[in-house]
């Protein structure tokens, strides 16, 4: 080893100055060695976490380039075919940013694409804690302060992809200051007040800079602090297994495992957002000309989180009713002020609702798989559902010109699209986790296929089922074996029934229905007795011992140290 | 006043059951714990991706400094090369990094799985009784229970206080009022078009002679002398007082009531923002005369009054009533009738 015997000293001197400072050293204690279980999934969220840095350290690079006013100048650098054109100091900036400072385009590029990065792993996170049932108590907070993170990067990403003042993103402004304006009542004032004056005016640039590198960053960086400190203090999930309990957490420690994973994982990530950046064009100013009120572009898109707005905005009918003799604008409303923040609520909500349906007042800290909560999964796909719908209907004019079809009748099938849809999907995806929940059972009390087909003396084909190792029987059987709600669980110290609240008709029936079907883990006696059967089945068989059908052995059910193929005998 | 404990709630769902649980899996060793000849090998490539991600650094400086940037934005070893170059090396330096440390921790640390117990996310009884202890005694010596007076005043001053911000933000914008001149064509309501204004084409700025129209021809246009506006004022009135012209056979024009003279020899003029939420609209499709917005395909029916024959729209495009002057020139009749652009609460019916 190198370290040499001085060496140690030196690093315990350090660390005593330290601690007789900061007094580090109770809480190193607890946390240097703390537990993480490994899965791939839990990677998810650090994808997110790394691309924040990412976006924090490439927006400071952006930053001492980029100049966010809008007083008109003649562009005069290096690309040539925007020379002499007037445009803002906001786009002129960058884009010498992209022709004239070196790295500037990459880090532009590395930018935007960290920020997509960010937005899409903090979506697929937020479906793997909702899939596994990773919300419940004692989380639930840490999911509203989730779904709180996914509001601000989107608004994050929109004050940062409308700062270049380019064609694109001033369509975009524009069609932010008409839904203002559909405000009732203080739509007007709320986009003279954000625009500085009358649409653009030169104000809304500057304004929309400081939000985008003070505002909303700091937000982020406080909630996302309370997101790990959270973490930390809940300890993250596992999932069931041999071993792994609900009181306790197996996995590898921070220091060092956890530690060099987590650690190296953030240069995996930084490292390709740069490979991406570099090879990857993304949001190519140059090519869209400067923000003029007068000009748009066909095929004129948000980034795509904005897409499924946007969407909404496309499909619905021009509907715009009076009141008091003033219009109210349904058309933008439902779609944007109306629709949106309904489902961030309801996906905030999601946790709350959940509990309150099932009673369950207890903590859980074993993940449970999709398929053994059939309707929370299917509540999700649903929304997913409505989600890629009015996502889709965001790209209809797309759609129509790369399929060849007419953008009417595109916009009339999304318009009943985006109600059956998620309603079918409902339907599906539960029948679906029941289906898959059978096919444990199955494997629980008769084993699981070999894919050996047996011809018995009568004639008739049965396939052979194997006993799954108890391991894996004991993963399957580690859950939760769930009770619908009624409403006399409610008995106080005396064993009297507390009397019922309006609500607990809905409450019980809605909760029999969350259940309704599900398939229980089979009991003690249940198992017995297909063991039992097995047994005796495995009797009639018995003469087949011996015999295994060649290359069956190799079915990832069983050791292999030791087996041969008929064929080396 | 005095807040009480509460009981703890639910005690953890019960797993093992049917099965016992068989406990955590034996460990196995990986073939770089059994063998130092495979662990050194590990910690050789280990190192390698390391002195790789070096290598990749200098390679990063190298091309920083031989790319050029600059008037060759578009040409081999120009901008195209310094940036792929650049991203390329980085990126590489990076993921060699990442890559190493993770090689490191999964071949060569150990890879026995540790396990901790939880606790429960609530304190414990007794801490939560010494701080509800705490708590209802401080409540209790500030006496805000006894003294509603003090108590209600405080939250009054505060709710006031916090309208201060609000005011303050006051001077972001001017009201809609107070923008609004009828003389210079500013506010929601008004444009530079005036009475006798001549209709110019967009970019060039020429007038429009009605003769020179082609049936099926669509205009960009805006008013005349609009482009000796500079900055703000001229984007300001870009962005609402811009218009297409369209030439059709004047007898396919349906003039909508109150609109039989606006149009000359089937020459009409409408806003060029969209009602919706103000792209401009652009794709014309002369046999139907209707006229399709490209941000969410509002679709207009130029030759009867604009009026909305698809999408999300809920109003017509307004109408530039159109007359010719002496010289045979395009001119308006007056401005818009009507506000431009999306509706908003305060423009009326």
């Amino acid at each position: 080893m190198a370290a040499t015997p001085k060496k140690p000293a030196k690093v315990g001197a350090v660390a005593n100055w330290a601690d007789e400072r900061l007094g580090l050293g109770g809480a190193m204690k607890k946390n240097l060695r703390k537990v993480f279980p490994d899965h791939w999934s839990f990677m998810l969220g650090e994808i997110a976490l790394w691309s924040f840095v990412v976006l924090l350290l490439t927006g400071v690079f952006l930053t001492l380039w980029f100049d966010p006013s809008m007083a008109e100048i003649e562009y005069q650098g290096s690309f040539d075919p925007l020379r002499g054109v007037e445009m803002s100091r906001s786009m002129a900036s960058t884009l010498n940013i992209s022709f004239d400072v070196r790295g500037g385009l990459l880090m532009r590029q590395m930018h935007h694409w960290a920020a997509s990065i960010f937005i899409a792993s903090m979506m697929i996170h937020m479906m793997r804690v909702y899939f596994t049932g990773a919300f419940r108590k004692p989380r639930e907070l840490n999911w509203v302060i989730g779904c709180l993170l996914l509001l601000l990067g989107t608004l994050e990403g929109f004050t940062g992809y409308s700062l270049p003042d380019d064609l694109l993103s001033g369509t975009g402004v524009r069609a932010a200051d008409g839904f203002l304006k559909a405000t009732p009542v203080v739509g007007s004032y709320m986009s003279f007040f954000l625009f500085g004056g009358e649409f653009p005016g030169d104000s809304i640039i500057p304004r929309l800079y400081t939000i985008h590198i003070l505002l909303i960053p700091g937000l982020l960086l406080g909630l996302i602090a309370a997101h790990m400190l959270l973490l930390v203090y809940h300890k993250h999930t596992q999932w069931p297994g041999p071993g792994r309990t609900e009181e306790n957490v197996v996995g590898f420690p921070m220091l060092p495992v956890y530690a060099a994973k987590a650690g190296g994982f953030f240069f995996i990530v930084f490292g390709a957002t740069a490979v991406m950046g570099g090879l990857l064009t993304i949001n190519p100013v140059w090519k869209f000309g400067p923000y003029d009120p007068t000009k748009v572009t066909a095929g004129s898109q948000p980034d795509w989180y904005m897409g499924w707005p946007d969407g909404l905005l496309r499909i619905i009918p021009g509907w715009e009713s009076t009141i008091f003799g003033e219009p109210i604008s349904w058309n933008i409303m439902i779609p944007i002020l109306i629709v949106p923040p309904l489902m961030l609520v309801i996906l905030m909500l999601l946790p709350f609702i959940e509990a309150w349906i099932t009673g369950d007042k207890r903590e859980h800290h074993l993940l449970e798989r999709p398929r053994n909560a059939p309707t929370r999964t299917a509540v999700m796909v649903s929304l997913m559902t409505f989600y890629g719908l009015a996502w889709a209907a965001g790209g209809n004019d797309l759609i129509a010109i790369r399929l060849d079809l007419s953008i009417n009748q595109i916009t009339y099938f999304m318009r009943v699209a985006i109600f059956l849809g998620p309603a079918l999907a409902f339907y599906i995806t539960r029948r679906w986790c029941i289906s898959l929940q059978r096919h444990d059972e199955n494997k629980l009390l008769h084993g699981y296929e070999t894919g050996v087909i047996m011809r018995s003396p009568e004639g008739g084909y049965s396939e052979r089922h194997l006993p799954i190792s108890e391991n894996a029987a004991y993963t399957l059987t580690a859950r939760d074996r769930e009770q619908a709600w009624t409403p006399s669980q409610k008995v106080d110290e005396n064993g009297v029934a507390a009397p019922g609240g309006r609500l607990d008709g809905i409450r019980s029936k809605l909760s029999t229905l969350m259940y309704a079907d599900n398939v229980q883990k089979p009991t003690a006696a249940e198992l017995e007795e297909a063991h039992h059967h097995a047994e005796h089945e495995h009797a009639l068989t018995a003469a087949l011992d011996g015999h295994s059908a060649d290359g069956h052995q190799f079915d990832g059910h069983h050791a292999v140290e030791g087996e041969n193929l008929r064929g080396d005998h | 006043m005095s807040i009480q404990p509460d009981k703890p709630s639910g005690e953890v769902a019960k797993v093992s059951d049917p099965l016992p649980d068989p406990g955590l899996p034996a460990h196995t060793w990986r073939p770089t714990d059994v063998d130092e000849g495979l662990a050194k090998r590990a910690e050789r490539q280990v190192a390698g991706f390391f002195a790789a991600s070096a290598v990749f650094t200098v390679l990063f400086f190298v091309s920083y400094f031989v790319f050029k940037v600059g008037d060759d934005w578009d040409v081999t070893g120009g901008l195209g090369a310094s940036t792929v170059a650049l991203g390329l090396t980085l990126g590489l330096a990076l993921l060699c990094i990442g890559v190493g440390i993770i090689q490191w921790a999964r071949k060569l640390m150990t890879d026995q799985e540790i396990m901790e117990m939880r606790h429960p996310a609530r304190s414990s009884d007794e801490d939560r009784e010494a701080s509800l202890a705490a708590l209802n005694v401080g409540l209790e010596e500030s006496g805000i229970a006894r003294r509603p007076l003090i108590r209600n005043s405080l939250f009054g001053a505060i709710g006031v206080i916090a309208l201060a911000p609000i005011v303050l933000l006051r001077d972001l914008g001017p009201t809609p009022s107070q923008v609004e001149n009828e003389e210079e064509g500013l506010g929601l309501e008004h444009t530079i078009w005036k009475a006798g204004k001549r209709v110019v084409r967009d970019v060039v700025g020429t007038p429009i002679r009605a003769a020179d129209l082609q049936i099926g021809d669509l205009v960009n246009a805006v008013p005349d002398g609009m482009f000796q506006l500079e900055g703000t004022e001229l984007q300001v009135q870009k962005a609402k007082a811009a218009v297409i012209v369209v030439r059709m056979e004047p007898e396919e024009i349906v003039p909508g009531p109150g609109r039989e003279d606006w149009s000359v020899e089937g020459i009409v003029c409408y806003s060029k923002i969209c009602t919706h939420v103000g792209c401009p609209i652009s794709l014309y499709e002369r046999t139907t005369h209707h006229v399709l917005c490209p941000c969410h395909q509002s679709t207009f029916d130029l030759a009867d009054s604009a009026k909305v024959v698809f999408g999300p729209a809920a109003r017509e495009l307004p109408q530039l009533p159109l007359s010719v002057d002496d010289e045979g020139f395009l001119v308006a009749q007056s401005d818009f009738t009507e506000p431009v652009g999306p509706s908003y609460w305060g423009r009326g019916q």
